[in-house]
């Protein structure tokens, strides 16, 4: 299969919903230039400026405007360059695109995406770095998916602007580049389905993102330095939680550790841990474990910057840790 | 869009279906037609007041009293498919543009029947099938949408316009300049309606807005403004209809600051310490219902007769309102969850 980006991914996505669908419209900050990571490569060349529109770097007006055109009879995907900038249009994502269908009675559906990049990427400082998905998750009314690799990209992005529903869509910019088979046909994969990215009977290592593939380096280590077997859960999407497939595999090995790039204290894995202690408390050998980034705000400088959000050695110490309690 | 409520007449009649039909001012049909629904805004906001002061409805209550002739006068011009965003203060600009009055009053009581279904309340009334984009409890919040709504306008190659109202207090929040700004540069068929009633909240404009004169705000845009009187539904509706023409052929966004006055607190129950008696007496001087009156009698198009014949049947819809109101169910708590999401029909999956 041939091999491509996971902005490249994001691109075919997007083409294909225009395609089939002239309400689908993408509006946002530097889109028309293809993007900060390509992931708008190509599209204002095939659908225009009237579906491809460059909006002033305004973000209350970009979401709040994506909501507008929502209930109105679009279909709009919404792009902020960085996840941080969602901050400046936090009423219109948790007031009103949230809300609207609930506070309206189902009047109406607000089926929007919200695209941002998230995660650390060479020092981009404090207001650049950080994965914000504790936030959005929290709130009721909002689905919010973080692909792992180009191919999950390309079909959860489908999904999610088919989706009736505002999805936040969460792209880390560290795989943003990142290269991986893709298949050429247009498909969709279903929100709410976690997979299986490695099988294993030990450990159940269970992350998103970025993360997924730190997982995957750990599992190997593991395997190697320690004989454990790991399986790895790829979340894919957060809400809705698939906790049905975390439940399946922790039953089974009977340890979990959660991970992600995002702070430990308050963030998703609080989430997971909590629900596995609910439905496996007495079957669990361990409690579960999180990993996830210092409480602090993402430093600058390179070293700081590592020391803060979890390597590959400290999900393989994790593991080491569940299997030792 | 999915799940809309099927089209329901108000007892009052819908805003006007017509294309471009400029209001005929010397009709005396039609500015009964005025005074009736400035009447019913007003009637209906003074039996809330009284609920609420009772008990009976949960929550706060925001009254447009004193306002009536802009929700009004702006909604005679608009169409059923035309749009709007309201405000925390939006049952005048609800009732002018043609929800149900029963199920605007159950949804203020919070029950089933109500036209959210309860889930929104006095605050976040909306009704998508008659161009209600909602009330919303985020001052200036509508703004935006509304150049959303513009934007899907545009995309369809449509002869629909959109009014987004705010207050002055609305005017200092950034969304409407963003908003402005925008709708400026793709020419959107977007007219920003500011409701001056003199106090955002709890504060005075005077304390809080760099320009006495609102209207300043459209020249940093590239955007025609206005302003007009806001107690006068005839000047509201002739100075208005330019702006709603104007975007309705393509030529973009227009800014009107009407002049008014909030007779009421922020919210019913308000103790308004923060202005004098004397200046409440003075601005209810101009109470914008006894100026059309006046105006109509001095038209000899109605007679103190005929006003008491029109208070007695609007009294009755609002009497109607108020009992089905009260005799609706609220909603079941098992249904506490319900359309946070989007139930997708199983046989469609």
């Amino acid at each position: 299969m041939r091999s491509i980006s996971f902005g490249q991914a994001t691109v075919e996505a997007t083409a294909s919903a225009m395609r089939e669908d002239h309400a689908v419209i993408v509006t946002g900050e530097d889109i028309g230039w293809g993007g900060n990571f390509g992931q708008f490569k190509g599209l204002l060349e095939e659908f225009g400026p009237n579906r491809v529109i460059d909006m002033p770097i305004s973000e209350a007006l970009i979401l709040g405007s994506a909501v507008g055109a929502a209930v109105t009879g679009l279909r709009p995907v919404a792009s902020l360059s960085f996840v941080e900038f969602t901050m400046g249009a936090m009423d219109e994502i948790v007031n009103q695109a949230a809300k609207f269908r609930f506070m309206f009675g189902g009047q109406v559906s607000v089926p929007m995406v919200v695209r941002a990049s998230d995660g650390v990427l060479r020092s981009s400082g404090a207001q650049h770095s950080e994965s914000l998905e504790a936030f959005f998750s929290h709130v009721p009314g909002l689905k919010v998916v973080a692909p792992s690799n180009p191919a999950d990209a390309k079909g959860l992005l489908r999904s999610a602007i088919e989706d009736e529903d505002p999805v936040i869509y969460l792209e880390n910019k560290k795989i943003t580049f990142r290269r991986g088979p893709v298949p050429e046909v247009d498909y969709k994969t279903p929100l709410g389905v976690a997979s299986i990215s490695r099988a294993g009977t030990d450990v159940s290592l269970i992350t998103y993102s970025v993360m997924v593939q730190h997982a995957l380096e750990a599992a190997e280590i593991l395997s190697r330095e320690h004989s454990i077997d790991v399986e790895v859960v790829d979340l894919r999407t957060l809400v809705p939680l698939d906790v049905e497939s975390i439940v399946r595999s922790v039953a089974r090995t009977r340890r979990a550790v959660v991970c992600h790039e995002a702070w430990t204290f308050g963030g998703f894995g609080a989430e997971v841990a909590a629900q596995i202690n609910e439905c496996l408390f007495g079957e669990l050998e361990a409690p579960v474990i999180r990993v996830g980034a210092l409480s602090a705000p993402i430093a600058f400088s390179p070293p700081l910057e590592r020391a803060l959000v979890p390597e590959v050695s400290e999900v393989v110490q994790a593991v080491c840790k569940s299997i030792e309690f | 869009m999915a799940d809309m409520w099927p089209s329901e007449e108000s007892e009052i009649g819908p805003a006007s279906s017509k294309l471009n039909m400029a209001v005929d001012l010397k009709n005396r049909d039609k500015l009964l037609s005025i005074y009736r629904k400035m009447l019913l805004v007003r009637m209906f906001e003074e039996r809330l007041e009284t609920l609420f002061k009772e008990g009976v409805i949960p929550g706060f209550v925001h009254t447009c009293i004193g306002q009536e002739a802009i929700a009004v006068g702006v909604c005679e011009i608009l169409r059923t498919d035309d749009y709007i965003t309201s405000t925390h203060r939006g049952h005048g600009h609800a009732i002018a543009k043609g929800i149900n009055l029963n199920r605007l009053m159950a949804e203020v009581f919070g029950k089933a029947t109500g036209i959210c279904k309860g889930r929104g309340g006095s605050m976040h009334v909306a009704d998508f099938s008659k161009g209600i984009l909602g009330a919303n409890g985020i001052v200036a919040a509508g703004t935006v949408i509304a150049a959303g709504a513009g934007l899907s306008i545009k995309s369809r190659v449509s002869d629909q316009v959109v009014v987004c109202f705010f207050g002055d207090g609305g005017a200092n929040k950034g969304t409407v300049h963003e908003a402005m700004n925008f709708c400026s540069v793709k020419k959107l068929p977007v007219i920003f309606f500011c409701e001056n009633n003199q106090y955002a909240q709890f504060t005075s404009r005077e304390r809080t807005t760099s320009v006495q004169d609102l209207t300043l705000r459209g020249v940093g845009y590239d955007m025609p403004a206005v302003s007009i009187d806001g107690n006068d539904p005839i000047e509201v509706i002739e100075k208005s209809e330019q702006a709603i023409n104007d975007a309705r052929i393509g030529l973009g966004p227009t800014l009107i600051v009407a002049d008014t006055y909030r007779f009421g607190g922020h919210y019913v129950g308000d103790p308004q310490s923060y202005r004098s008696k004397d200046e409440v007496t003075d601005r209810r001087s101009r109470d914008p219902i006894t100026l059309f009156e006046n105006y109509l009698k001095s038209q000899k198009m109605v007679d103190p007769n005929s006003l008491r014949l029109e208070k007695e049947s609007i009294e009755k819809l609002i009497q109607t309102a108020v009992t089905f109101a009260e005799s609706s169910k609220y909603p079941e708590t098992i249904s506490a969850t319900e359309y946070v999401f989007t139930e997708v029909n199983e046989e469609s999956q």
